[in-house]
């Protein structure tokens, strides 16, 4: 989703070609590839076709990506506060943001609270999703059907629904969580505020965000599994390994490609969880649960200091391309490497 | 190979304590938004809607400009999604089917947009949007959805169009037909799941988008469901059964979209991974 969507588009994106392929992405090539098209055909394609035909996608893009993060780029230069901002001014700050914002604890605590909620969102995500992939290949016919209905389910419920409904289970007074801790004996919960405390809220988010991650990982990682030869486990059986060995000697090393791939696209789509964070309590209490793109927002657009706003923005790309950099760099080295095969 | 009794049970109770768990949130909020005011305000909880009622949906479906928000996220994510098909199949055909110089330049820029921050870019893209005099208008939401969905949706394209042979369409333009006619006539109508199962996610990332919608359009009849979903609550108190039937209202057509679109997208897309 899309994070959601968006996070929804990073989460699906490694079904283009890690967990399964789309069908025939990697389909053996023709022959009559080989021979150039304008020999066969009675139609040659003029040079420019490539470029007509690409050219509404690159123009979108550059207007409605690269412009905004260029002008970003050019605003975390600048002094633009609601004064400049009414009168139109540009004041060009030098690296004066840059030096203010780095040079204040609060961004390095909010910075630092980002990775740990990220790092323990994702390690939740993966051991959780790899337990319920795992499980999914060794239910029976109707069971997997059932929990995979389930799966999808919970996987299709859009984000601002799903943080709507939480804050309702987490309801103080009449929520169903509380009341079940109260019957379960811990009546010191009976009307417990689930978002009066940093660690109280940070929870509520973090069983948001891994109730909807889960499916997509389970699902994907069940889908992976199916292309594992049966042989490979059979032979890892008949020499005496225990289903731990089993899955640390064949099933990793098998998907090794798909447990990288989910592993960042999940990184990705968590550090930038803004919908669920800012929905459940806007960062509060006390601004104590602000990730860096909420940071970025409040700044920006709640405090109206759009310089500075689009200069922690910039370094949250940073912070991000950083964690991501080591995945980036081999997707670029096996689409180079799927380029040469062309 | 033979399991012990044990063995066999509890991958299965397992199971179902986890299908409960990822059933429940959805459940509780369809339960909630059918169940009488009194039924939701106890101390004990009432686990089914005994005595169903549609007060919610009515309290939800007449709050103010509800009728023009729900038109408004229609218009845009059907905007949107079609929009970036169209350029995304031309696109998509090019990458697969031409080569051409520069290209591996192209592809690389579709995988880097694929991972735009929007969130922390909200900032510039309201300034800009400013300047040109377009907030609280739905043409810069529709097309910045637009390319928020683009380059997962030419990349995915990508893979389904290499799917259809390249025999084809060459015996398609030996048969007399132009490239254009080929492309129609042929490859098209064999790209129609694809398109249906890409237009999922892109329809789901458009519908549910928060952060920019937010900064953008902060006139009340100009933004979408979800920006009125998240204010719902604070707007009506704390009426939850209000609050359930409009997060049904607004869950409902993704749900129905994607247990319909599930088998052809999700199917497609990871090669069987909910065909049980």
């Amino acid at each position: 989703m899309a994070v959601q969507l968006d996070d929804a588009v990073d989460k699906t994106a490694p079904r283009t070609g890690k967990g399964g392929a789309p069908p025939g992405r990697r389909s053996p090539r023709s022959p009559g590839r080989r021979t150039p098209p304008a020999r066969r055909t009675p139609h040659p394609p003029t040079r420019r076709a490539p470029y007509l035909l690409l050219l509404p996608a690159l123009l979108a893009t550059a207007v409605l990506l690269g412009w905004p993060m260029v002008r970003n780029i050019l605003l975390s230069f600048q002094n633009l506060n609601m004064k400049e901002l009414i009168q139109h001014l540009t004041d060009w700050r030098g690296t004066g943001n840059y030096q203010e914002i780095l040079g204040s604890e609060q961004f390095w605590r909010v910075t630092l609270r980002t990775i740990v909620f990220t790092a323990v969102n994702v390690a939740l995500i993966m051991v959780l999703g790899v337990l319920i992939g795992l499980l999914l290949a060794r239910l029976g016919k109707k069971m997997r059907l059932t929990l995979s209905l389930a799966l999808v389910l919970a996987w299709a419920m859009p984000v601002i629904a799903a943080t709507t409904v939480f804050q309702w289970l987490f309801d103080s007074r009449y929520g169903v969580v509380n009341w079940l801790l109260d019957r379960l004996g811990r009546h010191a919960m009976a009307h417990y505020d689930w978002v009066g405390t940093q660690l109280s809220t940070f929870f509520v988010i973090t069983v948001l965000i891994v109730w909807q991650s889960l499916p997509f990982v389970a699902l994907n990682l069940y889908a992976a599994t199916t292309t594992i030869p049966k042989e490979l486990y059979e032979a890892a059986r008949m020499d005496g390994a225990g289903t731990w060995k089993v899955f640390t000697c064949v099933t990793f090393p098998f998907l090794k490609p798909f447990f990288l791939a989910t592993t960042f696209l999940e990184i990705i789509w968590v550090f930038k969880a803004f919908p669920q964070i800012f929905a459940i309590n806007e960062g509060g209490p006390d601004r104590l649960t602000e990730t860096l793109p909420i940071y970025a927002f409040t700044e920006g657009v709640g405090n109206l200091h759009f310089g500075m706003g689009a200069a922690i923005s910039l370094l949250t790309i940073v912070v991000l391309l950083a964690m991501t950099a080591y995945y980036l760099r081999l997707t670029i080295k096996q689409e180079q490497q799927e380029e040469n095969e062309l | 190979m033979k399991r012990s009794l044990a063995g066999r049970i509890w991958p299965n109770a397992t199971a179902v304590v986890l299908a409960l768990g990822f059933v429940f949130p959805v459940y509780w909020m369809f339960n909630t938004a059918f169940k009488p005011t009194q039924d939701i305000v106890t101390e004990d909880p009432v686990w089914f809607p005994l005595h169903g009622t549609f007060e919610h949906f009515a309290t939800a479906v007449n709050a103010p400009n509800f009728w023009i928000l729900a038109g408004n996220s229609v218009l845009v994510t059907v905007l949107a999604v079609g929009l970036s098909l169209v350029i995304a199949l031309c696109g998509a055909f090019a990458l697969t089917r031409m080569r051409f110089k520069g290209r591996k330049g192209i592809l690389l820029t579709f995988m880097v947009a694929q991972m735009a921050p929007w969130e922390v870019m909200v900032i510039s893209i309201y300034l800009i949007v400013r300047d040109a005099d377009l907030l609280n208008s739905l043409l810069p939401l529709t097309f910045f959805y637009m390319l928020m969905v683009l380059p997962f949706t030419l990349l995915t394209l990508r893979g389904y169009v290499a799917a259809v042979p390249k025999e084809l369409e060459e015996s398609a333009m030996v048969d007399g037909c132009s490239r254009r006619q080929a492309f129609l006539k042929v490859v098209f109508p064999l790209l129609a799941p694809g398109l249906m199962a890409t237009s999922l996610f892109g329809f789901i990332t458009a519908w549910n988008e928060f952060p920019l919608v937010l900064v953008l359009n902060k006139e009340p009849a100009m933004g979408t469901l979800p920006l009125w979903l998240s204010q719902f609550q604070s707007q009506f108190g704390d009426d939850w059964g209000a609050t359930m039937a409009a997060a049904s209202i607004f869950a409902v057509p993704i749900l129905v979209l994607f247990l319909f679109l599930q088998r052809k997208a999700v199917g497609g897309l990871t090669s069987g991974a909910v065909k049980g």
